[in-house]
């Protein structure tokens, strides 16, 4: 087992490292626009040049990746062209905003569909019928219009909870809870709506499998089989599944934020590329990859636990 | 959202396809109909659009700001500049669909084409290929998308075509698992030896062979580019000199307040659009996935008065038995047609016939484990009597008095749990033993069954022991309740040669020794001759013959029986040729 989790640890510092190199190749091929549009348009030629060397911009491309590696891998991710702020003080900040409402509604998505899903799998009827069709709308209509829906009735017109801001949970639990309630509800319909069939399917997979006919002519209870058997080969690929629905959560979190103006790290990206303020791009996108690479470590070594064979891999 | 909900098409269609024309099966379904039609409806309007409009889209007219619905002309209202709603919603469905199309044509270049090739020739190219998709998948992409604005700026048919990119893996995958799967089909043989080029065999069988599920996952793309464009326009990343359904949102989402109806017409357009694509793309791969609905299933009347007519000697009493599956069609497809006969105490029978003879089905009607979808229509099963059709019946004897030994070892084994907690945890469920007893009872078991090394194996996940030894673990957990009818479907079939001779021994050294009856489902007379003592012979879900085994070889009646032993006799497995007719029982 501990040489399962060193190699998958391995495996993801890898991938991190070809995230980066992607991430940077991207987010720097425009880089020489950048002077300009810190200095402005009227800005002469020495200027921007002097801008350029002061930035780093004139070296060579591998130069500048590499000068950004050692120093990230040190913890500095430089600081905004725009007000010198340090990176990693402005990712810290929104982080905790983007954790809050990420982490819980992944987690009741989790939960939530995990129930429906099986239920719907082994009982079939109205249920089934209804993920179908949840299944459908919640991924056909965008979560922010959701969220947006969700704000004029519950903020707007019923003043029960409210519209925008966060929070902390240190300040006020009680009003942190309210602040990230309409989000959460936001992002777990689009969740709910795209994984509790999944697990339906996994289930109904499951539950067509030789060894559950024959632990049945065993003699074995239904809540047994159920409870234990199909619960833990079904668990594999509802990982699998909710794995990506963080990867898919963290992505429509962006808008969410922008909807509730909640101060996360989507809305600093989107603020950064508006800007064109490289740094801070590159430093949302590798926390981003950073965030998915651990959990998707997480799910691994959870799912080598669950899954004897999958140690092997 | 969206990245998790491609992952169900690639778990459940990563299996070639039937050929059959793909328009055909969308036009049958009604929904699939209304799909086509709705979407077929948006394309013309937005080709249309300069035609079909009152005002042009960007006109502002200071009278008409948050007019309502149908005010002079303006058949959506006006929105907060004075534009005429209906008219941006028609022109929004032009860069809209041009959008989702470059993500489309990108994805689909990229991930098929790779997909076709990677899938083919396996090699460093599916490895690298396959690493490079790990690492696309695992970056958000609307996060993506977004830092991407940076440097592309407001160009959507660029940012879509990134987009295209970031999902290329999942058509990468999902084509690559087909064409592995499509590789091992012997037509594909044939062509390579017919001396077809390799790309002439991609092009030709492989790329058509896997269309279905290419349109499948094409339209969830379409779907999901949709809803990622029209976010990224919300977020004021759009582009500002067209009219879009996200940028409308985003307007609309500034007169929250003044004019929520606002936002419901791009809300609208989008879950319409986006739920055409993604039916669409459902009923396409329903229409390719077999049985459709499964109704819930009444249960004939159970014959009680066979019960007790069992004659003398008889410990199961099989009579006019007759199952049936569902079809979506509403009829039931008859599997078995009206079967009856006894299993004798002490005694072994065994139920011999072709594949899709529905010997399996007998046998599993007995147990009270049909498939899902599969019910017994008519006749009866006792047990001693006992009405096993009566609910919950067969469930209070199976494991205690019923036990099965089926047919492949290790697919019947729970990979996820020790070889002793599988036979441990029932023998305390059947028998209420202390945790201690039943471990003392199971090795005893697996020794009797002849395994070494039996702390090893109890300790053993099943993926760490052979078949051979699995097959013998299941024998072990059948007679582990001392019962008095084992089912055993098929025993040795998946074992070698060598084995298969071992099991059959075992099996029957067991039988005599706890003078246990048997139902031996098998379509090897050899096995027949080794094991049986009274023969009954199915056919296309009908006994056709039935007698002891002496009478069966020395003077089989039936034409069928003579071939099924002929072909046993000279060696030829009956099976390989049986097999391709009908479906698997």
């Amino acid at each position: 087992m501990l040489v399962f989790i060193a190699r998958r640890l391995g495996g993801g510092l890898v991938l991190m490292l070809g995230i980066s190199f992607i991430a940077f190749a991207l987010v720097f091929a425009g880089g020489s626009h950048a002077a300009h549009s810190i200095l402005g348009q009227d800005a002469d030629a020495a200027a921007i040049a002097a801008k350029e060397a002061e930035l780093g911009l004139d070296q060579p491309f591998i130069v500048q990746y590499g000068t950004w590696l050692l120093n990230a891998l040190r913890g500095d991710f430089g600081h905004s062209w725009f007000n010198s702020e340090q990176v990693v003080d402005l990712i810290g900040t929104r982080l905790p905003v983007t954790l809050s409402i990420v982490t819980v509604s992944v987690l009741l998505t989790a939960l939530v569909s995990v129930l429906l899903g099986m239920t719907a799998a082994i009982r079939g009827g109205w249920l089934d019928r209804a993920i179908q069709f949840v299944s459908v709308a919640g991924v056909a209509l965008p979560n922010f219009w959701v969220a947006i829906v969700l704000v004029v009735i519950f903020a707007v017109t019923l003043g029960w909870l409210p519209a925008t801001g966060y929070v902390p949970f240190g300040d006020s639990p009680s009003r942190w809870v309210a602040s990230i309630t309409l989000p959460v509800v936001a992002l777990l319909f689009a969740g709910i709506a795209s994984t509790a069939q999944q697990i339906r399917g996994a289930t109904i997979d499951v539950l067509s499998r030789d060894f559950v006919r024959t632990l049945r002519a065993r003699g074995l209870s239904e809540r047994s089989v159920i409870g234990a058997h199909v619960l833990r080969a079904a668990a594999g690929p509802a990982l699998t599944v909710l794995s990506l629905q963080f990867i898919g959560t963290i992505g429509g979190a962006v808008v969410i934020e922008k909807v509730f103006a909640l101060p996360g790290l989507g809305l600093l990206g989107v603020n950064a590329t508006i800007k064109g303020d490289m740094p801070v791009i590159m430093g949302v996108l590798i926390v981003t990859a950073v965030i998915v690479v651990l959990v998707n470590l997480v799910i691994d070594i959870v799912n080598g636990w669950i899954n004897p064979k999958a140690r092997l891999a | 959202m969206s990245t998790a909900m491609l992952s169900t098409e690639l778990d459940r269609t990563t299996r070639p396809l039937r050929r059959t024309g793909i328009l055909a099966r969308i036009l049958r379904n009604p929904m699939g109909t209304a799909s086509l039609i709705v979407l077929t409806l948006i394309v013309l309007a937005a080709i249309l659009a300069p035609l079909i409009t009152v005002n042009p889209p960007g006109r502002a007219d200071i009278g008409m700001v948050n007019a309502p619905p149908f005010t002079d002309g303006y058949l959506l209202g006006g929105d907060n500049a004075g534009r005429d709603v209906l008219s941006r919603l028609v022109f929004g469905a032009q860069l809209t669909l041009l959008g989702a199309l470059s993500t489309v044509i990108v994805s689909l270049l990229l991930g098929v084409t790779l997909g076709l090739i990677g899938g083919y020739y396996r090699g460093r190219f599916d490895a690298v290929a396959g690493w490079v998709c790990d690492l696309l998948l695992i970056l958000p992409s609307k996060i993506v998308l977004v830092a991407m604005f940076a440097v592309i700026g407001p160009n959507t048919m660029l940012t879509m075509a990134v987009l295209g990119v970031m999902v290329a893996p999942s058509f990468y995958r999902l084509v690559r698992n087909l064409v592995i799967a499509v590789r091992k089909e012997l037509y594909i043989d044939a062509a390579q030896v017919s001396g077809l080029s390799d790309a002439r065999i991609i092009g030709r069988h492989v790329l058509f062979a896997v269309r279905a599920p290419i349109v499948v996952h094409t339209s969830m793309i379409a779907g999901l580019a949709i809803i990622l464009q029209a976010g990224l326009e919300f977020l004021g990343l759009g582009d500002p000199d067209s009219p879009t359904w996200g940028g409308m949102l985003q307007d609309a989402f500034t007169s929250i307040y003044s004019d929520p109806l606002l936002m419901v017409w791009p809300g609208i357009a989008i879950g319409v659009t986006v739920g055409a694509f993604i039916l669409l793309g459902n009923v396409v791969r329903d229409s390719f996935d077999a049985p459709a609905a499964v109704r819930p299933r009444r249960r004939a009347v159970a014959a009680g008065s066979d019960a007790v007519t069992a004659p003398e000697g008889s410990i199961c009493h099989v009579s006019g038995l007759t199952i049936g599956y569902a079809q979506a069609s509403g009829d039931d497809k008859v599997v078995v047609d009206g079967v009856g006969f006894d299993v004798q105490r002490g005694r072994v029978l065994g139920l011999v016939g072709e594949s899709g003879s529905g010997k399996t089905q007998t046998s599993l009607a007995i147990l009270g484990l049909l498939p899902k979808g599969g019910a017994v229509l008519g006749g009866g099963i006792s047990f001693e009597g006992k009405d096993l059709l009566a609910p919950g019946a067969a469930r209070a004897l199976r494991g205690r008095r019923i036990a099965y030994i089926p047919q492949e070892p290790m697919s019947n084994l729970d990979p996820n749990f020790t070889i002793g907690h599988q036979l441990i945890e029932p023998l305390r469920a059947a028998k209420g033993l202390s945790r201690t007893e039943a471990r003392e009872a199971a090795s005893a078991l697996l020794e009797r069954v002849g395994i070494p090394d039996v702390e090893r194996v109890l300790r053993s996940y099943p993926h760490q022991i052979s078949g051979g030894m699995a097959q013998r673990v299941l024998i072990a957990g059948a007679v582990s309740c001392d019962p008095d009818l084992i089912i055993a479907d098929e025993p040795t079939t998946a074992l070698d040669v060598t084995v298969q001779a071992e099991i059959l021994d075992l099996l029957r050294g067991l039988q005599r020794e706890r003078g246990m009856s048997m139902v031996l489902v098998t379509h090897d007379f050899g096995v027949v001759a080794d094991l049986c003592d009274d023969v009954v012979v199915m056919r296309d879900g009908r006994v056709i013959e039935r007698g002891t085994a002496e009478e069966i070889f020395g003077d089989p009646q039936q034409e069928y029986t003579r071939t099924l032993l002929a072909s046993t006799l000279d060696g030829t497995p009956a099976r390989s040729v049986l097999d391709k007719k009908g479906a698997q029982s």
